[in-house]
């Protein structure tokens, strides 16, 4: 192995340009042998050295009162008082679910996993993003099957509840689906470890699951689109062993007590090469590993195949010297293999023996802080100066709103997403307060008075046909869905989802997402601690929407706070937050009724979104809102129908009457931002008002709940109608009728 | 004062859920059992968790029933101690024969989380005496939670009282429909002739607490504690 000769086609195998073999060579001073070079191409991936991404990602905030530990750790710390911290991040796993669905989406959620505890937090919490195709095609409905139940089985094993999320559908993400999980734990604020080899002569314990032939360049795989011969990357995705996991993660955490760990990484994309050379790098020292001492499960795995391997479910650990014994005797308690594979040094180098022979000497910052760094050419796209030409007072005016509506609850994208939580695992650790549905799950942290509030969101349609408004939107929806539930907005953690970078279009709309993003956390004060970028989604030339998903997290300060969505009583009233402007471009029911995905999406004012979370959250706290519900994809009517169809009481329902200022169909299904509806006790209605005022937000009172009926009017003419109880059935069921 | 051991497996996650409503819900002197160890620590009630025991590997519970823990809680029922095995801890009781039968995959193939009803069948029993309700509403979470035996033998769980538990709708009635993974005889719970251990897919520690939505679980515990009380004072 040792002797291969590097060719060209061997340099371009590894996804490496001319450019960057030239830089090696200048970097080590000589040609790379080839264990040399599969490191570097994995380390330089895309996927590991967010080459394409870095100058833009340095635009959003990170930095706040909150934050004990932004981006580039395994991931973000967050104080929320009492001695606690909250640590989360959000990663995705697109492209091996695409090729191994189950195992795919099961080894996401691993990896997210890993990530939180290796910091010292005891997970408690999964959320997950999903996009699929239409399930109207076969391939979609298998992939989604596929994924949901890999998040299932091995989320349910390692016993962490799974409390909500949000999933979405649309062609671009044929091909192309993506799963992006999300994890948040909670540790002590003074006991956080980092992914930091220090003290030189520590020695480096390897613990988990032996190193196997599986995924062998998983990361240069999630770097490149996919073509007609991707179902020949099947062998490239790893296989997932969530009981395994669940040991790594109980002994991880009781030896975190010891207070012998020095620092831990886990071993996820690019396996012993990252861990290691990561570790090395934030600890500005060097590591050398011996491989004939790692734990191998098959023979004769050259220094090669073991350096890259991805094999999940492993840890790589810096221990204080002389405590080596103890440590390992925890993992041995949990029948874990564990054992020293190396030490830290003062070189600066990725040190690589294998027994008495070098195979490896690599400076370790060459691979981490100074790979590569492209600024790729950026272009408008045409199509975006053809969105606002759209007139959609062109549109007619469908003869049946009710038959529409109907069909919008019925279809995969309005209908309950009970289908898919019913299979994870959500109440587990018996924290979850707000179950999955609402606006925001709510969790309960054991012993301390305040309680977690955390959503995610990211509209990719929106994006699409105004990237910067859409980047605004995501940020401002996951902090109003927070606020819905009672919480205030802390800080948050982004998955960008993108095609390929090297396409200026695409480039050119992620700069303008970030640029959104950056305004929306800036007013929202909610700085962004970390989380993954995966570019290259397309599958023959084909690219999704350009797709950012924030996951948010608030804090709410007192049980009474807890708001949810559902209406509670009969005869409350039934207010708006926010003003009706009718938006119907880039809309759900433009899509629904007249097959078009065109226009303009409902620009935001993130002055006035400010305004009307403000108003909510001083209302939710006096103690006036009974329940809130933002008002998103589908508009009034999905919201009105969302909030019978989620109330404890099986016939709740609603009479409403809407003004007839705008036409009924922009009124009904017109996607404006910054809206609410809230019911409330009539009473409450004037020191609502008063508020409301206060804060400059519109207000109007625009019916009552009632008991059995859905019907909603504009004006003098009643345009939806129904038994809200046969209505929420078919809301419910809607989705299951495609896994039949 | 009673104490409670709760019993940790590999693969065990509901531990720490039963571990906190014995404690601090319950007031129970609690704790932890690790399956490596014999000793039962003098506990008078043990808690077998739910989870993924050796992580289902095999059959649900199969390989935690041979465990040396389980040699000694297999003494203690023996001997009329009281024992809950909850989700995964039913399929453990069940491997150990304890219980009698089987639990296979749902009717859909698939994980079910969600509240259920169950009828409570009988009130004079370690573990429904204060059942102040006839319906109790508490969450399952499984994947192999139907419940099946031999006919010949299920007729004589039956005749023998020793259904406990069986999913009804709200009002308690027994429909095919209130049947959430296709058990026979929509059978939740069982015990054993003896009456002294039970085993139940429903986990009522996760409804123990009214902020999580119910605490009609805790309904059991408070039969558990009146029950050992009683024998106590005897």
């Amino acid at each position: 192995m040792k002797d291969v000769k590097i060719t060209k086609e061997i340099i371009e195998q590894h996804g490496l340009t001319e450019g960057e073999y030239k830089r090696i060579v200048e970097i080590l001073g000589r040609e790379p042998n080839i264990t040399e070079l599969g490191i570097y191409s994995v380390m330089w991936s895309e996927h590991c050295s967010y080459k394409s991404s870095r100058i833009y990602l340095k635009r959003l905030p990170t930095d706040g009162e909150c934050v004990i530990q932004g981006p580039g750790e395994n991931a973000g710390v967050v104080d929320i008082g009492f001695n606690k911290a909250i640590v989360f991040k959000i990663e995705s796993h697109n492209h091996p679910s695409f090729i191994e669905p189950y195992q795919g989406a099961a080894t996401g959620v691993g990896g997210i996993v890993r990530d939180i505890f290796t910091m010292g937090a005891r997970p408690i919490a999964l959320m997950n993003s999903l996009r699929f195709g239409p399930l109207s095609e076969k391939e979609n409905v298998n992939i989604m099957e596929g994924v949901v139940s890999g998040i299932a089985g091995y989320g349910n094993c390692l016993g962490i509840p799974d409390v909500g999320g949000e999933v979405y559908f649309d062609k671009s993400y044929s091909g192309n689906p993506l799963v992006n999980a999300f994890c948040l734990g909670i540790a002590d604020k003074n006991s956080i470890f980092y992914g930091k080899a220090s003290g030189v002569g520590n020695p480096v314990i390897y613990v988990g699951s032996r190193t196997g032939r599986d995924g062998i360049h998983g990361a240069t795989m999630a770097s490149s689109e996919f073509d007609e011969k991707s179902e020949e990357k099947r062998p490239n995705v790893q296989v997932g062993d969530p009981f395994l996991e669940k040991l790594l993660l109980e002994a991880c955490l009781e030896a975190f007590k010891t207070g012998y760990v020095v620092g831990i990484q886990d071993m996820g994309a690019a396996g012993l090469t990252c861990s290691s050379c990561e570790m090395g790098s934030r600890g500005d020292t060097g590591i050398m590993i011996d491989l004939e001492k790692v734990p191998l499960r098959e023979e004769g795995m050259t220094p090669y195949e073991i350096m890259l391997s991805e094999s999940q479910e492993r840890m790589l650990l810096t221990v204080e010297k002389g405590k080596e014994d103890e440590i390992i005797n925890i993992f041995k308690k949990w029948d874990l293999e564990a054992c020293v594979i190396g030490e830290v040094t003062d070189d600066n180098n990725l040190t690589v023996m294998m027994g008495s022979d070098l195979v490896a000497k690599i400076p370790n910052k060459s691979l981490t802080d100074e790979c590569p760094i492209y600024k790729r050419p950026v272009k408008k796209p045409d199509y975006l100066d053809e969105v606002s030409d759209f007139d959609p007072n062109e549109l007619p005016v469908p003869g049946d709103l009710n038959r529409v509506f109907f069909d919008m609850i019925s279809s995969p994208s309005h209908s309950s997403r009970r289908w898919i939580y019913e299979q994870y695992d959500h109440m587990v650790r018996t924290n979850t307060v707000v179950l999955p549905g609402s606006d925001a799950a709510v969790l309960r942290i054991k012993g301390l008075p305040i309680f977690l509030a955390m959503s995610l969101d990211g509209n990719g349609k929106y994006c699409h046909f105004d990237p910067k408004n859409g980047g605004k939107i995501a940020v401002a929806e996951s902090c109003r869905n927070i606020v819905c539930s009672g919480g205030k907005p802390l800080a948050a953690t982004n998955c960008l989802n993108f095609a390929s970078p090297e396409n200026p279009e695409v480039m050119w709309c992620f700069s303008e997402v970030i640029e959104g993003m950056r305004e929306a956390c800036e007013m929202f004060n909610t700085p962004i601690t970390g989380g993954n970028v995966s570019f290259y989604n397309e599958t023959m030339g084909e690219g999704i929407f350009p797709t950012p998903v924030i996951g948010m997290v608030g804090v709410v300060r007192d049980r009474v706070h807890i708001t949810t969505a559902g209406f509670k009583d009969y005869g409350d009233m039934v207010v708006l937050l926010g003003k009706n402007r009718g938006h119907i471009g880039a809309s759900d029911y433009l899509e629904l009724v007249f097959g078009e995905k065109r226009g303009l999406s409902p620009q935001i004012d993130l002055k006035e979104e400010f305004n009307l979370q403000g108003a909510l959250y001083e209302m939710i706290v006096e103690g006036y809102v009974k329940s809130a519900h933002d008002c998103s994809e589908g508009g009034l009517a999905i919201t009105l129908a969302e909030s019978c169809f989620l109330s404890h009481l099986r016939d709740m329902g609603v009479f409403i009457e809407l003004p007839d200022d705008l036409r009924e169909d922009f009124m009904l299904f017109g996607e404006d931002q910054s809206r609410v509806v809230i019911s409330i006790d009539e009473d409450d209605f004037d020191r609502v008002k008063h508020i409301a005022e206060k804060w400059n937000v519109p207000i109007s009172t625009i019916g009552f709940t009632t008991k059995g009926k859905f019907e909603v009017k504009v004006g003098n003419h009643l345009f939806l109608y129904g038994n809200s109880e046969f209505l929420r059935n078919i809301w419910k069921s809607a989705l299951d009728e495609y896994f039949k | 004062m009673i104490k409670c051991g709760v019993v940790i497996f590999p693969g065990s996650n509901c531990d720490h859920d039963a571990y906190h409503v014995s404690k601090h819900v319950m007031d129970f002197e609690t704790v932890f059992l690790w399956h490596k160890d014999e000793d039962l620590k003098g506990c008078d009630f043990i808690i077998i968790p739910g989870g993924f025991s050796y992580g289902d590997y095999l059959r649900c519970g199969a390989i935690a029933s041979f465990s040396p823990i389980m040699k000694s809680i297999k003494k203690f029922a023996m001997d009329g101690g009281i024992v809950i095995g909850i989700c995964n801890g039913f399929q453990i009781l069940l491997e150990s024969s304890l219980l009698p039968g089987a639990l296979i995959k749902n009717k859909n193939l698939k994980f079910i989380c969600k509240f259920v009803d169950i009828r409570v069948e009988k009130q004079d029993t370690p573990f429904t005496n204060s059942c102040t309700k006839k319906v109790l509403r508490i969450p399952i979470a499984h994947h192999d939670g139907c419940y099946y035996l031999e006919q010949s033998e299920l007729d004589e769980l039956e005749k023998n009282g020793q259904v406990l538990f069986r999913y009804s709708t709200p009002d308690g009635e027994i429909t095919e429909e209130a049947n959430p993974n296709g058990s026979l005889n929509n059978i939740a719970g069982i015990t054993n002739r003896e009456g002294n251990v039970l085993g139940m897919m429903p986990h009522p520690e996760r409804a123990s607490e009214l902020i999580l939505g119910s605490f009609d679980g805790k309904m059991i515990f408070n039969s558990v504690y009146n029950f050992l009380k009683k024998k106590g004072n005897n």
